[in-house]
């Protein structure tokens, strides 16, 4: 069965969702998600040692060869995706019960955790897949099931998010296929292994320029590069609080796999970054995200909407990292890929914990709420440690990668610029800080408690493993550096 | 619509003809256009007729919103589960070539299956999304 794992690894959460859908009961449903996230972790997991032990695993879907057909192709970038995907599931899945329980309405919690299976099935495709079409197929899958996810949210407010993501995300979508339409035409394959191979003949063309052109603006929209952003703080802040954790921590980054599949694989760094100017584009754009956002997030209201204008300028970093081109750099970019996701699930998931026990997640409604939540809040508190970058934690890693990286091609206004950024950093999640710790409770933070047992225990694991790459960085940064060597070989 | 006697009649008479006409796609989407999902949105089509003309009501007696809600996600059951039969017949994933005693009708078989997977999914998404924007406002 293990030569089938790459199939099951897409198959195993499709047959979950189909199963939600037909027993349309909350608690099956929700039973049916926990063991599908085990299930995808044990897989990704072992598809992962695999990996490390052969190299490359190519799966023909329907036993088609990949000129024709389907591959679905690990190697260790995309496994150490899969890997964070269905780590982030399998933690979200204890937690989403009591969450979904109380924001979503009894009778659609079957399709939400159906639509919540079939994103992580989409989201899963999207990196597993060799063939650029089929991952187009997958990113529809995953932002069409993740727009009925958004819009599932009890405020209104929800369906014009929902709304604007569809818009966005269709534009994004249709860019991509366009350009996949260009490379197809001068190609002749949707493979991306074997369009790396034949692109070398046509590179000078226009028709490939422009597909380069098509298919970095829409995976920037998917991923929100700043200014591409705009979907992203309203769907994070009025979805179900599990819908947001899972879209915070997964979609992003997947989207930002895709990005960096694209650039370094098949394109190739060497045509990318050194015959066009992209670098100077993504770095300003990505300085841009990461002040601008950060800027933006200390004025805002709504806890939710700061935290997802601060995973804007988090994107930033990333791409930051992208655009330096070595493997120092993308090496941070990578780690930062992990320790982000990690990072802001934890946040998102305590915040959804405090959702569930206040009702609302105003600045006003959560004064004080550190001295009726301490565990929650303390995790919490570790977790934007971390965002900051405080040494110890894992943010610091990344950071340093960045850091390390930009001053490795001369630019050490860059990371002067990185350390400037973590400072404002400091302003908004200091402000959460004084208004959590040090303000009078309000009415309804005076008598809110704990969150039960099963909500509390994936929170804390978060923050606990937030603090843990912070010190062991094998799996995150020993990984993300033999994923950014790989990137950087291409598939040539 | 009560009175339009002969909206009322002539879609009784032209029902059972497009119904028809849906299977005909359907089954020979193998040599010709057509298929499950052309065939499925005729299907469905016939459906949101009665509907049209006899009122949702009377429309949802005959096809439940029970019943759709649990076609849609059948029918890619139904297609996932012939490429699982793949892998119990020894091959990969989606791969058909064992369904029979030879490989052409192996393939020939597993796209049939499929389609009717399609056209299930596909006459239940139409239905449905067609009672959607018809019960707005009823509740």
């Amino acid at each position: 069965m293990s030569e089938h794992l790459p199939a099951l690894q897409v198959v195993v959460p499709l047959f979950g969702a189909l199963l939600a859908a037909l027993v349309r009961r909350p608690w099956p449903a929700w039973l049916i998600t926990v063991v599908v996230s085990i299930a995808v972790l044990v897989i990704s997991a072992m598809l992962l040692v695999r990996v490390l032990d052969e190299g490359v695993i190519s799966y023909h879907l329907g036993g088609w060869d990949p000129t024709i057909g389907i591959e679905y192709r690990v190697d260790i970038v995309n496994a150490l995706i899969l890997l964070l995907v269905s780590a982030v599931a399998a933690v979200i899945a204890p937690f989403a019960r009591l969450s979904v329980l109380s924001e979503v309405p009894e009778d659609r919690i079957g399709w939400f955790y159906s639509m919540y299976l079939v994103a992580l099935a989409g989201l899963l495709g999207i990196a597993i897949t060799g063939d650029a079409f089929n991952a187009f197929v997958f990113l529809e899958v995953s932002s069409l099931s993740s727009y009925a996810l958004i819009a599932m949210g009890r405020d209104r407010r929800a369906l014009v998010a929902a709304y604007q993501y569809l818009i966005m995300g269709t534009i994004g979508a249709t860019f991509y296929v366009i350009g996949v339409g260009l490379l197809y035409t001068m190609t002749g394959t949707l493979n991306l292994g074997l369009i790396a191979d034949r692109l070398a003949d046509v590179e000078s063309t226009r028709s490939v320029l422009v597909a380069l052109a098509f298919i970095f603006v829409g995976i920037s929209l998917k991923l929100a590069l700043f200014p591409l952003h705009y979907w992203l703080p309203n769907a994070y802040a009025y979805a179900p609080s599990v819908a947001t954790v899972f879209l915070a921590a997964t979609a992003t980054k997947v989207a930002i796999y895709l990005f960096a599949r694209f650039v370094f694989s098949v394109f190739g760094a060497g045509f990318v970054f050194a015959d066009l100017p992209v670098t100077p584009v993504l770095v300003t754009l990505s300085v841009a995200a990461i002040f601008g956002a950060a800027t933006v997030a200390v004025f805002q209201s709504d806890v939710k909407r700061m935290f997802a204008y601060s995973s804007v300028g988090q994107i930033g970093y990333i791409t930051l990292g992208l655009a330096l081109a070595t493997v120092t750099g993308l090496t941070g970019g990578l780690v930062h890929l992990l320790n982000h996701a990690i990072i802001k699930a934890a946040i998102f998931m305590g915040l959804g914990a405090v959702f569930f026990r206040v009702g609302g997640i105003e600045f006003k409604d959560i004064a004080g709420i550190g001295r009726r939540m301490p565990i929650t809040m303390s995790a919490i508190g570790i977790a934007c440690l971390s965002l900051i970058g405080v040494p110890g934690t894992a943010g610091f890693v990344s950071k340093w990668y960045l850091i390390v990286a930009s001053i490795e091609v001369g630019w050490w206004w860059l990371g002067f610029l990185i350390v400037l950024s973590s400072m404002l950093t400091v302003l908004y999640v200091g402000r959460f800080f004084e208004c959590v710790w040090f303000r009078e409770p309000s009415p309804e933070a005076a008598t809110a408690t704990e969150p039960p047992f099963e909500m509390l225990v994936p929170i804390c694991l978060l923050a606990a493993a937030t603090v843990y790459f912070g010190i062991d960085t094998e799996l995150t940064a020993g990984m993300a550096q033999r994923a950014a060597t790989a990137l950087l070989e291409g598939l040539r | 619509m009560r009175l339009d006697v002969i909206l009322r009649v002539v879609t009784k008479f032209i029902l059972p003809f497009m119904m028809v006409f849906a299977i005909y796609v359907q089954f020979h989407g193998d040599y010709s256009a057509g298929g499950g999902f052309q065939a499925g949105v005729i299907a469905a089509a016939t459906v949101i007729l009665y509907a049209l003309i006899y009122g949702l009501t009377a429309a949802k007696r005959i096809v439940t919103a029970t019943m759709v809600e649990a076609m849609i996600p059948l029918g890619v059951l139904i297609y996932a589960g012939v490429g699982v039969v793949g892998w119990l017949t020894g091959s990969n994933f989606l791969d058909y070539s064992h369904l029979a005693h030879d490989q052409v009708h192996g393939q020939e078989w597993g796209v049939f299956l499929v389609e009717a997977g399609v056209f299930v999914t596909v006459s239940a998404t139409m239905v449905a999304i067609f009672y959607a924007f018809a019960g707005r406002g009823r509740r």
